[in-house]
């Protein structure tokens, strides 16, 4: 299995606050790979970093084996990085297909269309909704709505920050299966999870961040069961 | 469904208050048949059957209730759609304080309200009955028509034209209008009209068909304006007025590209303006500007507009790259320095390019083509002075500026621009280039006040630098935050009322900022999206008015459920 993404002794600081301090980890293609961990252990900054919205102190990313540390965000979705912000950060004055066409933002072929209805057909409540406000949504609307619109830009990877907030248990179980879904029609996925039990089911592969740096990596399943894991993250004795 | 099958019935509270209402129109339409003062004032308003302005403004207005109290009975064929009761009410609101204030016109004029006759009274009973009749059946819910209305397109397209022609037959007689009571009670009975047809939901059914016959609008919109100096048989007063009110307006719709649809705050839009008209100035041949290259007109335009793109891209890129409230403050700052470098540039202090604080002065007309646009030309029989030639110059730029601007708005870019202003940091993570776009409209807006710039100089014959202060750089904003930002209609109308009063209502120039502020803060209080509401502005101002959200959302639905 080939790297898709390759993160490198990252280091990201807010001035004088290092967030993140020298983490690595491979995501390899076809993979889902989750990145799980407490407030503040720099799983966002992480993300945030990689899609270029923060530029690290040090370390690198390195996408396809090439270096996209200092490449302008909106370059970066071009090259196939989807990002779904923390708290999904829809448009809520925008009609449902706007939000998505702006997730198409940087294509400019012919196949938009096409990609809108394959958005539909994942999440049908928004084929019926598509001239709605966004903000009239509930939360797991608006959460399906934002994976909808990261993937109108047809990427490889895709980076979901933190799906399952303020979800019921219902609907998360509906964003999980989708995101098996979009592992199976091909996308590969890093997945930011604090619901560790549901991240780590469907993840080939996992790593534990505390205070910016990476305590544990294993297999999801491996992760599931590690004693450290169940005490820290999965509230079990 | 429940305010659906209550409306099928009309209570009787309702009945006599669209009686009422029709009784006032009736006699507001009667009482412009009579005489209204004992004094040859106004026109001549004291003779009987002889309507003239402030009896033909009471007759439209009485004309309107009536339309609006037959629309649920015996017109219900044709406007059964409208919202008849708050429409009614505001216009019988409306009715009240315009006689009162025509009362109020004839007693300051004629010598005390003992010189009213009878008409005049007339008119204040009917606008009185019309405000009690407003007042029954103001919570009068829609009419089921209400959902579905959508005329023939037929009929559509002739209203569209005729409301064209109207605004045309509007601006003209305004503009004729010497007299600052009657200027001031025309306004008011435009106002009052209006607003009582937004609440009747009269313009819901004009957007929707004017959305529907795009093109017919804006071509009947133009061809008035294009017509508008044939109607003026060569008076060169009115026609420079108007030809000011286009230049503030074309730059208007510039900066609107700026702050209404990528939501900048530019603070110091009149310094592209004044770095287009130093550049058409400069290079006019002009006996005092110190460069006696003289290159053809359209070169100098460019040359105008890029040079206001320039320094628009010198401001803007060190400063768009921040968000929030540093652009407004660059900006400001900006337009001042721009104003002292052109009151500097004058051989003392610098190169001599500007002739400082005197200006640049004996600016030569405009020839284009061989077309001298300081001659008078005669078409069609009707004399074209000065001002018009410069006029139809400005409205071409102007058609252009709103090409450009419509075009852009319902483009990529355009969804770029307004998923900046809701969520710039989303909008980079859905790999929108934030700073280049906002960049973008920063020094197009700027190329466009710029091209303006350069033909301001000609008409104006003189570019001082005291004409850009930041006086001027608010005006702007205030056409366009009060006509309504985003919308094209609206910073035009914004620009044609802030223009307009200050040169019709001279005698009030020295209140004239008092009264904007008060005209904004009253704004801001009732109807912040402007005059004109772009829907998605609307949608940000009034988030917590959760009955609009709801009612927008569910309308499709019932539109379905009632057929």
């Amino acid at each position: 299995m080939t790297a898709l993404l390759e993160v490198k002794d990252l280091v990201v600081a807010y001035g004088k606050i290092v967030a993140v301090k020298g983490i690595s980890f491979i995501v390899g293609e076809g993979e889902v790979v989750t990145l799980i961990g407490t407030n503040g252990a720099g799983k966002t900054t992480t993300l945030r970093t990689i899609s270029g919205l923060l530029r690290p102190a040090g370390g690198s990313v390195l996408y396809r084996g090439e270096d996209i540390s200092a490449t302008p965000a909106h370059q970066i979705v071009g090259l196939g990085l989807a990002h779904s912000p923390e708290g999904r950060r829809i448009f809520p004055r925008m009609s449902v297909e706007e939000n998505l066409l702006l997730g198409a933002y940087g294509r400019r072929d012919n196949d938009i269309d096409r990609d809108l209805k394959a958005a539909y057909e994942l999440f049908p409540i928004l084929g019926e909704r598509s001239r709605q406000h966004a903000g009239t949504f509930s939360g797991g609307e608006q959460q399906m709505l934002a994976m909808g619109r990261a993937m109108m830009s047809r990427p490889k990877l895709l980076m979901l920050d933190e799906p399952s907030m303020g979800l019921s248990p219902l609907m998360m179980k509906r964003i999980m299966s989708t995101v098996t879904t979009l592992r199976e029609q091909g996308t590969t996925i890093l997945l930011v999870e604090q619901n560790a039990r549901a991240a780590l089911k469907i993840a080939d592969k996992g790593y534990v961040l505390e205070v910016g740096q990476i305590v544990t990596e294993g297999t999801g399943q491996e992760l599931l069961h590690s004693d450290e894991v169940r005490k820290a993250y999965l509230g079990e004795d | 469904m429940s305010t659906i099958t209550s409306s099928s019935t009309t209570t009787g509270r309702e009945r006599l208050g669209l009686r009422l209402a029709l009784a006032g129109g009736a006699l507001l339409l009667v009482s412009g048949l009579l005489s209204w003062s004992f004094e040859p004032i106004f026109g001549d308003i004291s003779i009987r059957l002889w309507p003239v302005s402030l009896q033909v403004f009471a007759m439209l207005i009485g004309l309107t209730a009536v339309a609006l109290a037959l629309s649920p009975t015996v017109l219900r064929r044709a406007l059964g759609w409208v919202h008849a009761g708050p429409g009614l009410w505001a216009l019988g609101i409306g009715a009240t304080a315009y006689t009162a204030l025509s009362l109020a016109a004839i007693a300051v004029e004629a010598g005390g309200l003992i010189n009213a006759n009878e008409g005049a009274w007339i008119a204040l009973v009917g606008a009185l009955l019309l405000l009690g009749g407003g007042w029954m059946v103001r919570d009068r819910p829609r009419a089921p028509e209400a959902f579905s209305a959508q005329g023939p397109a037929t009929v559509e397209i002739v209203t569209i034209v005729a409301i064209c022609a109207l605004a045309l037959a509007a601006a003209a007689y305004a503009l004729g209008r010497d007299d600052a009571w009657v200027f001031v009670l025309f306004l008011l009975t435009l106002g009052v009209i209006g607003t009582a047809l937004a609440r009747a939901e009269v313009f819901e059914w004009l957007g929707g068909a004017a959305g529907r016959h795009q093109h017919v609008l804006t071509l009947g919109a133009f061809a008035a304006a294009f017509l508008f100096p044939f109607t003026q048989d060569g008076s060169e007063i009115n026609m420079s007025i108007a030809t000011l009110v286009l230049i503030f307006a074309a730059t208007a719709i510039g900066l609107n590209i700026v702050v209404g649809l990528a939501g900048l705050l530019d603070l110091g839009y009149i310094a592209f303006l004044g770095a287009g008209a130093y550049v058409g100035a400069i290079f006019s041949g002009s006996v005092s500007s110190s460069i006696g290259w003289t290159p053809p007109f359209l070169v100098t335009a460019l040359m105008g507009g890029l040079f206001a793109a320039l320094l628009g891209l010198i401001v803007g890129s060190p400063t768009l790259r921040v968000s929030g409230d540093y652009l407004a403050i660059v900006t400001l700052a900006f337009g001042e320095i721009f104003r002292l470098a052109m009151f500097n540039l004058d051989g003392n202090n610098g190169p001599d390019l500007t002739n400082g604080p005197n200006g640049i002065t004996a600016i030569p007309n405009l020839s284009i083509l061989g077309f001298d646009f300081g001659e008078s030309h005669t078409i069609a029989g009707v004399e074209l002075s000065r001002a018009a030639n410069y006029y139809l110059f400005m409205l071409f730029i102007t058609a252009l500026i709103v090409l450009i601007f419509a075009r852009l708005n319902n483009s990529r870019i355009g969804r770029g621009w307004v998923a900046i202003r809701e969520d710039e940091r989303a909008a980079e993570a859905m790999g929108v280039n934030v700073f280049g776009l906002k960049l973008l409209a920063f020094a197009g807006g700027a190329f466009l006040a710029g091209v303006a710039g350069t033909v301001k100089a000609h008409y104006d014959t003189s570019v001082t630098p005291d004409q850009y202060q930041f006086l001027e750089s608010a005006f702007l904003l205030a056409a366009v935050v009060l006509g309504g930002m985003g919308t094209i209609a609206g910073v035009i109308l914004g620009a044609v009322v802030l223009k307009l009063m200050p040169e019709k209502l001279r005698f009030f120039s020295e209140y004239r900022l008092l009264l904007f502020g008060l005209l904004l803060v009253i704004m801001m209080r009732f109807r912040p999206e402007g005059l004109v509401a772009n829907k998605r502005r609307q949608l940000e101002l009034h988030d917590d008015d959760q009955d609009r959200a709801a009612q927008t959302d569910r309308s499709p639905q019932t539109k379905e459920a009632l057929q």
